[in-house]
C-alpha cells in the first residue's frame, strides 16, 4: 500500500467522521462518546498483526498480547456499557397504578 | 490481487461501511441501540477478515494463536465484568478508563513495533522506514498522553485525586512546556533513525505531559477532557494503522478522532467554555472564588420540606430540573418515587434537561431512564423554556449554573451567553441544595435571591425521601 493512498484514506476518514457526528441530540452524547470510544479500540487490529508477524519466541508476542488485551478491554467493555445505557432508552410501557 | 487479498478488501470495505453506519445510527435515539450492535459486529468482522487473510497467506503460528487467545480472553473478560458491574452514575470515569486502556494499547503496539520491527523489506534510511518511524512515534506520543491523561481524569472523577493548589500555579505551564519540548526532542531523535533510549524518553515525557495537562483541570470540566482524549485515542489508532499499513484501522481511527473533536466542541458550547480555557485555564472554581467578591446573597428565603410538599400538592404542572448534585447523590430513583406520587394525583410532571446536566452531556437522560422515567417526559431546553411561565412549581435538584438568570441578564457576568433554563418564569421555584456554595463556575446565582425562589437545604436524596413522607401524610398518590 502506497503512503500517499494511506494519507488519502486518513483525510477522507477524518472528513467522514466530521460529517457523521454533525447533529446529535444531547441525550445521546454520553452513549455516543462511549460507543466511539469502543470503536477506537480498533487498534486491536494492530496488536493482532504484531502477534501474527512476530518471530517465534519473540518478546513481541507478549507485548502484542498485552496490547490486544488492553484493546479488547476497551472494545468489549465499551460496547457492553454503551448497550446498557441505550437499553434504558428503549420505550417501556408506563407502569400503571398497582 | 489474488483471492485472499480480494476477500480481505471486501470485508474491510464492508466493515468500514458498517462502522460509519454505526456511528451515524448512534446519533439517533431510535436507531442507537441497533447501531451500537452493528458497530460491534463490524469490529468482529474486521478481526475475522484479518485472521482469514493471514491464514490464507503467511499462516499463523500456533504460538501466535496462543497469545492471541490469551489476550482476547483476559481483555474481554475484564472489560465485560466492569461494563456489567459499574453503576450508571460512574459512567464518565468508566469511559475514561476504557479510553485510557485504548491509548495504552496503541502505545504498547507501537513500542513493540519499534523494538522488534516486523515489517519485512523496509530498508533503513528509505522513505518507507522514515514513515514507519514517524507513525510509531506519533502513536507512542498520543497513546501515552491518552493513557496517562485518561487515568488522571478517571481518578479525579472517582474522587481519588483532588486538584491540589500547586497545580494552579502559573509555573505549571512552564513545566508542561518542558515535558512537551522533551517529547519533541525525543521524537526528532527517533525519526532520525536512532534506537534505544529516545524511545523511553518519549514514553516518559509524553506520559508526564498527559498528567501535567490533566491534573490542574477541575472536575466539572473533566467530561470535555475525556471527550478530547477519546478523540486522541482515535488519532493514536490511526497512527498505528500507518505502522501496520491497515486502511481499515486508519479510517476507523480517523473517524473516531474527528467525531471526538466535534463532540468536544458541542460540550464546550453547552458549558459556555472555550476548549483553550478548559485546557489551560486551570480549575475555574479555584480562580473565581477569590475574584467574585460580589457573591453576597441578600434575599434568601429558605423553607421546610413540609411547605414544599404543600405547594407541590396544590400544583397542576411541575417541572423538575435535575443537575450534577442529583447525579452525585444518586437520587434519581428517589426522585422518580416523588414524581410518581405527583402523577398519581393528576399533576403533570416534566423533566427539563439542560444539554450539560449531570456529569456529562446526556448523562442525566441515562440516569433518569435508569430510574424508569418515561422518555417522553424528558424535554430539552429549547422545548421546555417557553413552558416555564405556565408552570406552577419548578424543582431544581442539584443544578446551579444552568438555571442562573445572570447568563441572560448580566452582560458583565462570566456566564453571560450560556444557554440556561428560564426557571424564574415559573410561579414558584424550589431549589434543593446542600448549602449556599456556588456552582462550578463559582459565580453567585441570582435565582436564589428572587422572591419566588425558596431554598430547601439538604442532600438531594435525603430531602426527596422526606418529601415522599410529607406527600404521604398529605394523602398524595394514595389512591
Amino acid at each position: 500500500m502506497n503512503f500517499d493512498s494511506l494519507l488519502w484514506v486518513l483525510l477522507l476518514g477524518s472528513l467522514l467522521g466530521l460529517e457523521l457526528i454533525g447533529k446529535v441530540p444531547p441525550t445521546l452524547h454520553t452513549p455516543l462518546m462511549s460507543g466511539a470510544n469502543a470503536i477506537s479500540g480498533i487498534t486491536m487490529l494492530a496488536a493482532l498483526t504484531a502477534i501474527i508477524k512476530a518471530e517465534p519466541n519473540s518478546p513481541l508476542l507478549i507485548i502484542g498480547s498485552i496490547s490486544l488485551g488492553f484493546a479488547l478491554f476497551n472494545v468489549v467493555g465499551g460496547f457492553f456499557v454503551t448497550d446498557r445505557m441505550l437499553a434504558m432508552f428503549s420505550r417501556k410501557p408506563i407502569k400503571k397504578n398497582k | 490481487m489474488n483471492l485472499p487479498d480480494i476477500i480481505k478488501f471486501v470485508i474491510d470495505l464492508l466493515a468500514v461501511l458498517l462502522l460509519a453506519l454505526g456511528i451515524k445510527g448512534l446519533s439517533k435515539v431510535r436507531s442507537a441501540r441497533e447501531a451500537n450492535i452493528l458497530a460491534a459486529f463490524a469490529m468482529l468482522l474486521s478481526v475475522i477478515g484479518l485472521l482469514f487473510y493471514y491464514l490464507r497467506t503467511e499462516g499463523i503460528r500456533t504460538q501466535s494463536w496462543a497469545w492471541i487467545i490469551v489476550g482476547t480472553l483476559v481483555g474481554s473478560l475484564f472489560g465485560t465484568l466492569l461494563a456489567k458491574k459499574v453503576p450508571m452514575t460512574s459512567m464518565p470515569e468508566t469511559v475514561a478508563l476504557f479510553n485510557g486502556f485504548g491509548g495504552m494499547s496503541s502505545l504498547l503496539v507501537a513500542m513493540g513495533a519499534f523494538i522488534y520491527p516486523f515489517n519485512e523489506g523496509v530498508k533503513a534510511g528509505s522513505l518507507e522506514s522514515f514513515i514507519n518511524d514517524v507513525s510509531i512515534s506519533i502513536s507512542i506520543f498520543v497513546g501515552a498522553i491518552t493513557f496517562s491523561g485518561s487515568i488522571v481524569a478517571m481518578a479525579k472523577l472517582q474522587g481519588w485525586l483532588s486538584t491540589p493548589g500547586w497545580t494552579q500555579l502559573k509555573a505549571r505551564h512552564f513545566v508542561n512546556i518542558v515535558f512537551g519540548i522533551t517529547s519533541l526532542i525525543a521524537f526528532i531523535y527517533l525519526i532520525s533513525g536512532n534506537n534505544g533510549s529516545p524511545l523511553w524518553l518519549l514514553v516518559l515525557a509524553s506520559t508526564l505531559l498527559g498528567i501535567g495537562v490533566t491534573l490542574p483541570i477541575g472536575g466539572a470540566d473533566m467530561p470535555v477532557v475525556i471527550s478530547l482524549l477519546n478523540s486522541y485515542s482515535g488519532i493514536a489508532a490511526a497512527a498505528a494503522g500507518f505502522v501496520v499499513k491497515s486502511q481499515l484501522l486508519i479510517v476507523a481511527g480517523a473517524m473516531v478522532g474527528a467525531a471526538g473533536l466535534i463532540l468536544t466542541q458541542v460540550m464546550c458550547k453547552g458549558m459556555n467554555r472555550s476548549l483553550i480555557s478548559v485546557l489551560f485555564g486551570g480549575s475555574l472554581s479555584a480562580q473565581t472564588t477569590s475574584s467574585s467578591g460580589s457573591g453576597e446573597y441578600t434575599n434568601i428565603t429558605s423553607c421546610s420540606v413540609e411547605e414544599c410538599a404543600l405547594t407541590l400538592e396544590a400544583a397542576n404542572r411541575v417541572i423538575v430540573v435535575p443537575g450534577y448534585g442529583l447525579a452525585v447523590a444518586q437520587a434519581q430513583h428517589t426522585l422518580r418515587e416523588v414524581t410518581k406520587k405527583l402523577e398519581q394525583n393528576g399533576i403533570e410532571v416534566v423533566y427539563a434537561i439542560h444539554p450539560v446536566a449531570g456529569r456529562m452531556p446526556g448523562h442525566m437522560n441515562v440516569l433518569l431512564a435508569e430510574a424508569d422515567v418515561p422518555y417522553e417526559q424528558l424535554k430539552e431546553m429549547d422545548v421546555v423554556n417557553p413552558e416555564f411561565p405556565a408552570t406552577d412549581v419548578v424543582l431544581v435538584l442539584g443544578a446551579n449554573d444552568v438555571v442562573n438568570p445572570q447568563a441572560k441578564n448580566d452582560k458583565s457576568s462570566p456566564l453571560y451567553g450560556m444557554p440556561v433554563l428560564d426557571v424564574q418564569e415559573a410561579r414558584t421555584v424550589f431549589v434543593i441544595k446542600r448549602g449556599m456554595s456556588a456552582g462550578y463556575s463559582g459565580i453567585k446565582n441570582d435565582l436564589f435571591d428572587l422572591p419566588n425562589t425558596s431554598m430547601v437545604f439538604g442532600d438531594a436524596k435525603k430531602v426527596l425521601s422526606e418529601l415522599i413522607g410529607e406527600l404521604k401524610d398529605l394523602g398524595v398518590g394514595d389512591k
